[in-house]
């Protein structure tokens, strides 16, 4: 963890453009452009299946016996009014929920066959398998761009030129590394907004998970920023299970594939999102996506 | 399990490990306070008796030593006279702070020397006393009681300051100007508004510093000096039972040393009871 | 303040509030006022006073010669203070490496680690080791620290002799006891300021260690560790502020001998203690008197110094590590 690893010898910021360039194409062997996906193309997701998943603070139950399936390879938009539930029954996932003081879930959540919340399984193990991205950029204060990517791998005992070759795939895989290929050493807090969300997901990128929760990732960006995300999101989904939060309607219809509509912590309706948006089958989903209420 | 890529053994060791180290040094922090108090419930009870509340220290090596009537009696006085003097002062230079000074240049370097005033050691401020008051035979008597008060003042001065300016920052605005609206003049509020609703922080602070006094030993040993019996009186030298207790710990006589103990016994419960008193008061306004 | 003239304008406007009215207004913004400016004046009053006592001795062995002098004689009145400062320092240093270790980990167990309903009481239990009276710490460590310790300090010089400065006859009073009674009365102050400081690491931070599995170890060295560096390092330098500070304690159970030890098991003196020992002897003997109050300001300076580092860190810590001037973050 310490800032002087010798990987991070080679990020410092080239004085001249034309040996960057050099150095960089020599240093990893990659075929230039965007192609994250082609090197981890034989990657798939993990389906995600909710079976009557409850969870509660401390009394009071903010999510009600919801089951529901995440297919892999597709994006699911989770969508309601603000106290629906949806933020925390997503954070029931990847089991994160469980960190709030006196909050606690009960029902199962199955990453393929496996129940998460069975004796036995390593939380650890399953926040792995499972990214999050948050609501707010959150890079490391104290570290570097390259040290905010590696510190995930790094958990995991990934050093030198392996971890580098690894940062800049899941760098170029969040569409971000040509704008920070060359300030690989400065802190992540210099980032733009809509920057950091990225470098945010490139550091969930590298612990190579099989599904990614995002969770309202665009509610801090400008729309320029969250045109990037959403662009992003469609390319991840080829080698991710995804599941978007979002207040915002029009994002789900963008990016996902599927939309769940909840309500006071019940799953009201879910299915292809053209339907849920031009054909809901609950008089309360069509009353929330026209506008009516939330 | 199969879904899951398995975390590697040695970080699942390292992360228990860790989490036994952090725990073995909660525990070994907690530690000597529990020695402290078995020690000072094993010796020190047993030098309790009606004697040890009710006599002065008799001042022989051999024979009777007698209780610590006077040693309480001191400390108890001294600690009043030094609570009258920095409570009042110290949430006078709070409310000005808060009221007056705000964020000004003035306001700054109080707040930057009150600071300061709290990292002095305590002797220091014997010292100052000392040099001040002490050498200069003021009041007529070099040692004296009240020279004591005011060294212990000066300690709990920066205590009491510092806890009332945080609490009459908290006092809302809108509550002040309510009471402004009203036509009511600006020390009115002060008086009638601010300090009422702050009470239980300024007690809660006020409480803190006197425990804090009341343990202080080394201020008063060239201030109020050690001395047998008990006077009463301010202006002449006066014992307590931090330094009834320096001054036994030194003797090599048994009884001595029991006194000790049961003075540190009682002085310990007598803070207790302080720190015990301002942290109900500190709960109770929270929940108001 | 506005508010206040606000009032007062209206009052004469209106012709209601004759001007006598304002007086108690006056009175009390100036009195306060005053009040401040006199605990100021009095501060430097002392200090004044403090440089002004010591003079007869610092001209005497001049300021440099007096705290680098190495022979604090009281029998010839040969006065040079270097034995005291450094066992003021080795003790003090003692202290911060044996308390600040302990005191972070107490901290980091308490917030993050110990079961929910456990914080309250343990918090508390920590923060009753600062209600103990320096005086009853000295008497529980001369009469059982001292000889229960006795043979475990001479195991310690025994097995690390070959460290420099340990071994040797192990004296019973000494630098090391000294030093682990002031580690155990700077645990409450350090674990204090180090949850406070880790309680504005942002769960945000957390969260995301947490969310890249990280295990409860990993997440504090990656989140909460580098974002409350600069504050633990300002609790700590409160600590020693504390530490070299602390008068009675460490006079009952440092041994009292006016010379440098050769090992952390030896006896010495510190510079506090010497004021509380040698002052009813010193009283009538102006020279022993001024280097007495001299030993005071170079212990004053010391603490001065110390706490003003301390400041600089704790301000620094609880801002939190700063972002990097923004390019960009306008995008």
């Amino acid at each position: 963890m310490s800032p002087h690893d010798p990987e991070t010898q080679m990020t410092d910021p080239p004085t001249d453009p034309a040996t960057a360039a050099g150095e960089t194409g020599q240093s990893t062997a990659q075929p230039p452009g965007r192609d994250g996906a082609a090197t981890t193309a034989a990657a798939t997701g993990r389906r995600i299946t909710l079976d009557s998943l409850s969870a509660f603070y401390g009394d009071s139950a903010a999510v009600r016996a919801v089951s529901l399936e995440f297919p892999p390879n597709e994006v699911t938009a989770i969508i309601g009014p603000s106290g629906c539930g949806k933020s925390t029954m997503v954070r029931c996932i990847n089991r994160m929920h469980e960190e709030i003081p006196r909050a606690r879930a009960e029902g199962k959540v199955l990453l393929d066959d496996l129940d998460v919340y069975e004796d036995g399984v390593d939380v650890v193990a399953v926040r792995r398998a499972v990214g999050m991205v948050f609501q707010k950029p959150n890079p490391f204060p104290t570290m570097s761009i390259f040290d905010n990517v590696a510190s995930g791998p790094r958990l995991s005992g990934a050093r030198g030129g392996d971890l580098r070759d690894r940062v800049e795939r899941t760098l170029r895989g969040a569409g971000l590394w040509e704008e920070v290929k060359d300030r690989m050493d400065q802190p992540g807090l210099g980032l733009s907004g809509g920057q950091q969300q990225r470098l945010c997901i490139a550091r969930t990128l590298a612990v190579e998970p099989k599904v990614i929760l995002m969770d309202e990732p665009c509610s801090a960006l400008d729309p320029v920023a969250t045109l990037k995300i959403e662009e992003l999101i469609a390319e991840l989904k080829q080698r991710y299970t995804i599941v978007v939060v979002t207040h915002n309607m029009q994002q789900a219809g963008r990016v996902a594939d599927t939309t769940a509509f909840m309500l006071d912590g019940e799953l009201v309706e879910h299915g292809a999102t053209d339907r849920i948006f031009t054909n809901p089958g609950d008089s309360r989903t069509e009353d929330y996506v026209s506008g009516k209420f939330g | 399990m199969s879904a899951l890529a398995p975390v590697s053994h040695r970080r699942r060791r390292v992360d228990r490990a860790a989490r036994g180290l952090l725990a073995a040094a909660t525990g070994l922090a907690v530690l000597p306070l529990v020695f402290v108090v078995f020690y000072l419930l094993q010796k020190g009870v047993g030098a309790w008796s009606v004697g040890f509340f009710t006599t002065d220290p008799s001042g022989k090596f051999f024979g009777d030593a007698g209780g610590v009537r006077s040693a309480i009696f001191g400390t108890l006085e001294m600690v009043t006279l030094a609570t009258v003097i920095a409570v009042p002062a110290g949430i006078g230079v709070a409310l000005y702070l808060v009221e007056y000074g705000k964020a000004g240049r003035f306001a700054a370097a109080v707040r930057y020397f009150i600071d300061v005033m709290t990292g002095v050691p305590s002797i220091v401020f014997g010292l100052f006393v000392y040099i001040v008051l002490v050498i200069a035979n003021t009041g007529g008597a070099s040692f004296a009681g009240w020279k004591g008060s005011l060294a212990l003042a000066l300690l709990m001065l920066p205590i009491v300051t510092r806890a009332a300016e945080v609490v009459l920052a908290l006092v809302p605005d809108s509550l002040r100007e309510a009471a402004l609206a009203l036509g009511a003049p600006r020390w009115r509020v002060m008086l009638r508004i601010v300090l009422p609703t702050a009470r239980p922080g300024l007690v809660t602070g006020a409480l803190l510093a006197i425990a804090r006094a009341a343990g202080e030993t080394a201020p008063l040993l060239f201030t109020a000096f050690y001395i047998k019996r008990a006077t009463g009186d301010l202006n002449r030298p006066m014992n307590s039972l931090p330094a009834q207790i320096f001054t036994d710990v030194g003797q090599a006589q048994d009884r001595l040393q029991a006194r000790a103990w049961g003075a540190a016994l009682t002085l310990v419960l007598m803070i207790l009871i302080l720190t015990t008193l301002a942290r109900v008061v500190s709960r109770r306004s929270r929940l108001a | 303040m506005q508010a206040g003239t606000l009032t007062q304008r209206a009052g004469r406007s209106f012709g209601e509030r004759p001007a006598r009215a304002r007086v108690p207004d006056v009175v009390m913004r100036w009195g306060l006022t005053a009040l401040a400016a006199a605990v100021l004046a009095l501060l430097a009053y002392f200090f004044a006073r403090l440089i002004g006592e010591s003079q007869t001795a610092l001209s005497r062995f001049g300021a440099l010669g007096f705290v680098f002098d190495n022979d604090w004689d009281v029998s010839s009145s040969h006065y040079g203070a270097l034995p005291l400062v450094v066992g003021t320092l080795v003790t003090s240093a003692i202290a911060l490496v044996i308390g600040v270790p302990v005191a972070v980990a107490t901290a980091l167990y308490i917030t993050e680690l110990c079961p929910r309903r456990a914080r309250g009481p343990l918090t508390i239990l920590v923060e009753l080791l600062a209600a103990v009276p320096s005086v009853v710490y000295g008497l529980w460590g001369f009469f059982v620290l001292i000889p229960k310790l006795r043979p475990v300090q001479q195991w310690l010089a025994d097995t690390f002799s070959f460290l420099p400065f340990v071994g040797g006859h192990v004296a019973g009073p000494s630098y090391f006891i000294a030093g682990l009674i002031l580690a155990i009365m700077i645990v409450p102050i350090v674990s204090a300021i180090t949850r406070e400081v880790m309680a504005t690491v942002p769960s945000d931070h957390k969260e995301a260690a947490l969310a890249l599995g990280a295990t409860r170890w990993e997440m504090i060295r990656t989140a909460i560790l580098p974002y409350s560096r600069a504050g633990i390092s300002g609790a700590a330098m409160l600590g020693l502020g504390r530490a070299v500070g602390e008068t009675i304690a460490v006079t009952i159970v440092i041994g009292n001998a006016p010379r440098i030890g050769q090992q952390v098991f030896d006896q010495g003196y510190s510079l506090a203690a010497v004021i509380a020992n040698e002052f009813g002897e010193a009283a009538s003997i102006p020279l022993h008197r001024s280097a007495l109050i001299a030993a005071g300001l170079v212990l004053f300076v010391l603490t001065l110094i110390v706490n003003g580092f301390a400041r600089y860190f704790v301000v620094r810590g609880q801002q939190g590590p700063k972002a990097a001037p923004a390019p960009g973050m306008a995008g």
